[in-house]
Parts: structure tokens; C-alpha cells; sequence
């Protein structure tokens, strides 16, 4: 099955189950001047689900998010949240969502605790209510002991989780969070990481974005990967692992004249295509499961090859970009868009 | 539409917890009038002439009308530092009225204004100057300080949608505002300006207001004889500079601060 079968697919299954709550998006669009930003991307996340939206900056992702949260009306298409649309109904979709965004919007003027009060105030809980549940909340992202210190203090982690606990103050059905990770450290990462598992064993459906496959992999149900906002391939995790191929091999060669040679010595190790990066001096290939690495080596310094360094790793993001737009390429080349944040 | 007064009122308090928080920010509103009337009184008052009273009576009507107008500065500082810091994308993605974020601002500026202008009052009823017009004309200059505030808020609420950076707002604020509190009968009666720069400060806003409140106050106005029809009649020109102002800036601020916040 090829990638576009797949999305298709896919997206005609979402289409027929219309399901009443989570989101679902029909062939959104969104244009900026004579740019597209987000062109046809079609989305479902049933209700209690995770839905990874995967991409490189500029590949659509902050935009499809903005769109969904009512902050951007989309150029065509149509989305729902928990049931309502987003542009006729904006006003009932923001009663039913949290927001964490990539900026990590809290106002530095105000204590940790004044922030999340503000925020339930503005959700119409009595002031009682409010400060209640930011007590909660404060605890929840272990901020409870800087609780009255201002937000502008706080490091980027802290106020990563500020964020997401305002975005939870309501207790939203569906929660969207912009590359919530980016630039955390890995302690943090994995406390957040574990925050978000609970919101979905309590019901809730998640979308996020990220530019890590790893991250995409941990949480989520299913990914969607964006390039130039066009949806390039959808899945499941083990599905779009699968596909890409679960190691690659990379060789990094001494004489840049023998790549080619390389690739040629390569091939019955690999799953598929072998790619060059010249300037690099690397052969990189999708490694055969049960390939021993020594084998590698010997047929390689059989041909005569001078390998500086032969070693395998886990499948990047990178090398699913890689693929997706080698395979691409041929049929439809990709316009060059930038998102506009 | 119910929450659109509880939704404002609880962002204005945001506002004044920022204030709770960095104290500072009141100084534009208490020390820094305090700190023109003195200086003015006594730097200027000993060479500046009145024809029609004493130069500190005279004084007081010009130093609130200038606090005021530096009442641009607030707002327009606060929501570009919103924009700039996302904060406002935050709000907006909360089910509230989106004119709750703009009124909460102006509600809280107004709650400054008015410090400023009981400050100002009692620093002014210290160094010997008062009202000496009827309780309704008092309050009618009182009213008409009000209406200013309120049309120079919106002013500074324009300028915050419409600047990149709060620094930016706030060169473009005091880049405006200081030159046309000078140009004008702020300080000086404009008998003794020459004639371009008379022309100037008698259609400028600030000289209309400035003179209307004198007036209104019973206080010396200074206006020469021969003075331009604003000077003339200070309060229907100082109201209609107001309203244009109103009529200007609150529509435009509406539809940029929607366009900046939708694309």
C-alpha cells in the first residue's frame, strides 16, 4: 500500500464513523496570501483518543492547531471539536477545550497561582471555585511550592507546566498542546509525558504536535506526519515504523569517490532504497532486521572500502522525511510553504 | 453577553494585580504629577505673568490635562506586551466576550486616571490652588477630564494593537504626546508664542482642554482677546476634540485588534 492509498484510506473510514465528539477536520485549508499554509488535510481523533500531528517547523502544524482552537478561520474545509464546529460555533468549542501553546502564554505579572485563578474566572467558576481548583492543579504539575512566586521567574519547564495547567482548568474534553516537550529536559519531559496519560485516562482526547517521532510514538494512537501542510502519511505508530523500517545503517566513509561503490556493497543489507549525503561522506540505508553489523564491515572492507565509521540507530524523523519525500518527489514535487506563526 | 461585564472586570483586575505586583507602575500616576506641579509652580511661576490671576491657579488644569494624555502610554504599552507574549492568544481561546479583553484594559487605565486626578487635585489644593465655580460646574471640568482620559485611553489602546513592540508603543507615545502637551496652553499662556506656533497650540486638543477645565474651574485662562474660535469657546471645542477622537479610535482599534488576532 502506498502512502497516498493509505491516507486515503483512512480518511474515508474517519469520514463514514462521524464521530460525535474528539475532532474531526474535512479537507481544511488555509491560506496565507498566495501561500498555503494547510492544504486538504484531512484529521479524526475520536473522543479518547491521541492524535500526533508530525512535522518540521513550517510544515502546518501551529496553523491546523490555531484553526482548531478557534484562533484562525480556515480559508475552506470544515473542523469540529467535541461536537461543534469551529467557526459557526467557536464560542461553544472554547467552552470545551484546553490550550497549551508553544509559547507557553502565561502572564509573567502574575503568581503561578493568580494565573490558573485568572483562567478559572474567565471559565465562569465562582471565585471560590477557581481558587480551589488552581490549588489542584498547582499540586498536579508540582508547582504548588512556587505557587505565589511571579511567572516571569520561572524557568522554561516551569512555565511549560503553568501553561498546561491553565489549559486543564476546566477540565477540557479535548486538549491541544503545540510541541509541548520542545526544549524541555528529559526529567521534565517524562513528568509531562505522564501528566498527559492521565488527562486520557480520565476521557480526554489529545491532540499535539511535535517534532519528535519518539514523542509521537510514546503518546499517541495515531500520527499524522504534515510536510508543506499536506498530510504525507498517516498511521499508527508501529505502522509508520514499520513502513519506514525500524534501524537504519549509516556509513561514513573516508574517500567520498567510493560512494557509490558503497551503495552497490550495501544493498543486501537493506530493506530498501540506499541514500547518499555526499557532503556528509555517508551512505544511509533502512538496515535488514537480523543484520549483523561485522557482516556489514567484512563485505565492505572485501570491496576494498575505506569506512571511517559503520553504525546503526533507531529510525529519525529525519529519515521519515527522507522517504516520504524521495517517494513523492517523482509524482507531485512539493511547493516550498512556510507557515506563518 | 451577561459575562461580558463580569469577564471585563475580573481581566481590569488582572490589570491592577500587575500593579499589586511592581508598585513602580504607579508612579506615573502619583509622583510624577506631584513632581511637574512642584516644579512648575516654583521653577516657572516666579517669571511666568497671568494676566487674569495667579500663575499656580493657572497651572493645575495643565498638568492634568498632560498626565492624561501620557495616559496613552499605558494601554498601549500592556497590550503590545500581551500580543508580543501570546497572552492574549490565551484569552482568546477562552469562552469570553472578545471586547472582555479590551474594556478589562481601559477599566483599569480608568482606575489610574483617577488616582492621577485626585492626586493632583490635593497636591494643587496644597500649593494654593482651588475651584472658585459653582458645584456643578466643578463637576462638569471633572467629567470633562474624565471623557479626555477616557478618549486618550482608546488613543493608546490603537497604538498597542498597532506597534510590533511595547518599546515601540511607547517611543511613538512620548515621541507624540510630549510635543503637543508643550505646543500648546499647557504651562504658558499662548499670548506670547509667535504666530505659527499660536496657530498651532490654539487647535491644538490639549490647549482646548486645558482651557475648558480652567473655566469650568474658575481658575485664570489666560486666552487673549483675539484668541482662535477653540480658545473662544474652550468647552464645546474641548468636547468635540473628544468625541472625534472616540469616533476615530474606537472603531479602528476594534476592527485592527480583531484583523491582528485572526489571521
Amino acid at each position: 500500500m502506498t502512502y497516498e492509498t493509505m491516507v486515503h484510506h483512512t480518511s474515508k473510514g474517519a469520514a463514514a464513523a462521524k464521530s460525535r465528539s474528539g475532532v474531526r477536520v474535512e479537507r481544511l485549508g488555509k491560506r496565507f496570501g498566495d501561500l498555503w499554509a494547510l492544504r486538504d488535510v484531512d484529521l479524526d481523533a475520536p473522543a479518547g483518543s491521541v492524535l500526533g500531528l508530525l512535522g518540521h517547523n513550517g510544515a502546518g502544524k501551529t496553523t491546523a492547531l490555531r484553526i482548531l482552537t478557534t484562533l484562525t478561520a480556515p480559508t475552506e474545509g470544515r473542523a469540529w471539536v467535541a461536537g461543534h464546529d469551529v467557526v459557526m460555533q467557536a464560542a461553544r468549542v472554547r467552552e470545551r477545550i484546553g490550550v497549551a501553546s508553544q509559547a507557553a502564554t502565561v502572564d509573567g505579572l502574575l503568581s503561578a497561582r493568580a494565573n490558573l485563578e485568572l483562567v478559572g474566572r474567565l471559565y465562569h467558576l465562582p471565585r471560590a471555585a477557581a481558587r480551589q481548583r488552581a490549588g489542584e492543579l498547582l499540586e498536579r504539575v508540582a508547582l504548588a511550592d512556587v505557587a505565589e512566586k511571579l511567572a516571569k521567574d520561572f524557568s522554561g519547564g516551569m512555565r511549560r507546566r503553568l501553561d498546561l495547567a491553565a489549559a486543564l482548568v476546566a477540565a477540557p474534553a479535548v486538549l491541544f498542546l503545540d510541541e509541548p516537550t520542545t526544549g524541555l529536559d528529559p526529567h521534565s519531559r517524562n513528568q509531562l509525558w505522564e501528566l498527559l496519560r492521565e488527562q486520557v485516562r480520565d476521557g480526554a482526547t489529545l491532540v499535539l504536535t511535535t517534532q519528535y517521532l519518539e514523542e509521537a510514538d510514546r503518546l499517541a494512537d495515531d500520527i499524522v506526519v504534515l510536510d508543506h501542510g499536506r498530510v504525507a502519511a498517516h498511521g499508527t505508530p508501529a505502522a509508520l515504523k514499520q513502513r519506514l523500517g525500524g534501524e537504519r545503517l549509516v556509513v561514513t566513509l573516508v574517500h567520498p569517490a567510493q560512494l557509490d561503490a558503497a551503495r552497490a556493497r550495501l544493498a543486501p543489507f537493506s530493506e530498501g532504497q540506499v541514500t547518499l549525503d555526499p557532503p556528509a561522506r555517508q551512505v544511509v540505508a533502512p538496515l535488514r532486521a537480523g543484520t549483523r553489523l561485522v557482516e556489514v564491515v567484512r563485505a565492505l572492507d572485501a570491496a576494498g572500502i575505506d569506512a571511517h565509521d559503520v553504525q546503526r540507530r533507531e529510525v529519525t524523523l529525519d529519515d521519515v522525511f527522507l522517504s516520504i519525500t524521495q517517494s513523492k518527489s517523482a509524482a507531485a514535487p512539493a511547493r516550498a510553504l512556510r507557515e506563518t506563526a | 453577553m451577561s459575562h461580558l461585564i463580569s469577564d471585563s472586570l475580573v481581566l481590569a483586575r488582572r490589570n491592577l494585580e500587575h500593579v499589586r505586583q511592581i508598585p513602580e507602575k504607579l508612579l506615573d500616576v502619583t509622583l510624577q504629577p506631584i513632581m511637574f506641579v512642584i516644579l512648575f509652580a516654583y521653577v516657572f511661576g516666579g517669571v511666568i505673568a497671568i494676566p487674569d490671576g495667579s500663575y499656580r491657579e493657572y497651572l493645575l488644569a495643565g498638568v492634568l490635562v498632560q498626565s492624561l494624555s501620557f495616559g496613552v502610554v499605558g494601554p498601549a504599552t500592556s497590550i503590545a506586551t500581551d500580543l508580543r507574549e501570546g497572552v492574549v492568544d490565551r484569552f482568546r481561546s477562552l469562552p469570553i466576550s472578545r471586547s472582555a479583553y479590551l474594556i478589562g484594559h481601559i477599566l483599569a487605565e480608568l482606575a489610574a486616571s483617577l488616582i492621577a486626578i485626585t492626586v493632583l487635585s490635593l497636591s494643587g489644593l496644597v500649593i494654593g490652588w482651588g475651584i472658585h465655580s459653582s458645584f456643578l460646574h466643578a463637576l462638569a471640568g471633572y467629567g470633562l477630564i474624565l471623557l479626555f482620559a477616557f478618549s486618550m485611553l482608546w488613543c493608546g489602546t490603537l497604538l498597542g494593537i498597532s506597534v510590533r513592540s511595547p518599546d515601540a508603543a511607547q517611543g511613538v507615545a512620548f515621541m507624540v504626546i510630549f510635543p503637543m502637551t508643550f505646543l500648546a496652553s499647557t504651562f504658558v499662556p499662548i499670548a506670547g508664542f509667535s504666530p505659527l506656533l499660536r496657530v498651532l497650540a490654539s487647535w491644538n486638543p490639549v490647549s482646548s482642554l486645558a482651557a475648558a477645565v480652567r473655566w469650568l474651574f474658575g481658575n485664570p485662562t489666560g486666552t487673549p482677546a483675539d484668541a482662535a474660535w477653540p480658545l473662544q469657546h474652550p468647552v464645546v471645542s474641548a468636547l468635540g476634540w473628544c468625541l472625534a477622537i472616540l469616533v476615530l479610535c474606537v472603531p479602528l482599534a476594534l476592527r485592527r485588534f480583531r484583523a491582528r488576532t485572526t489571521s
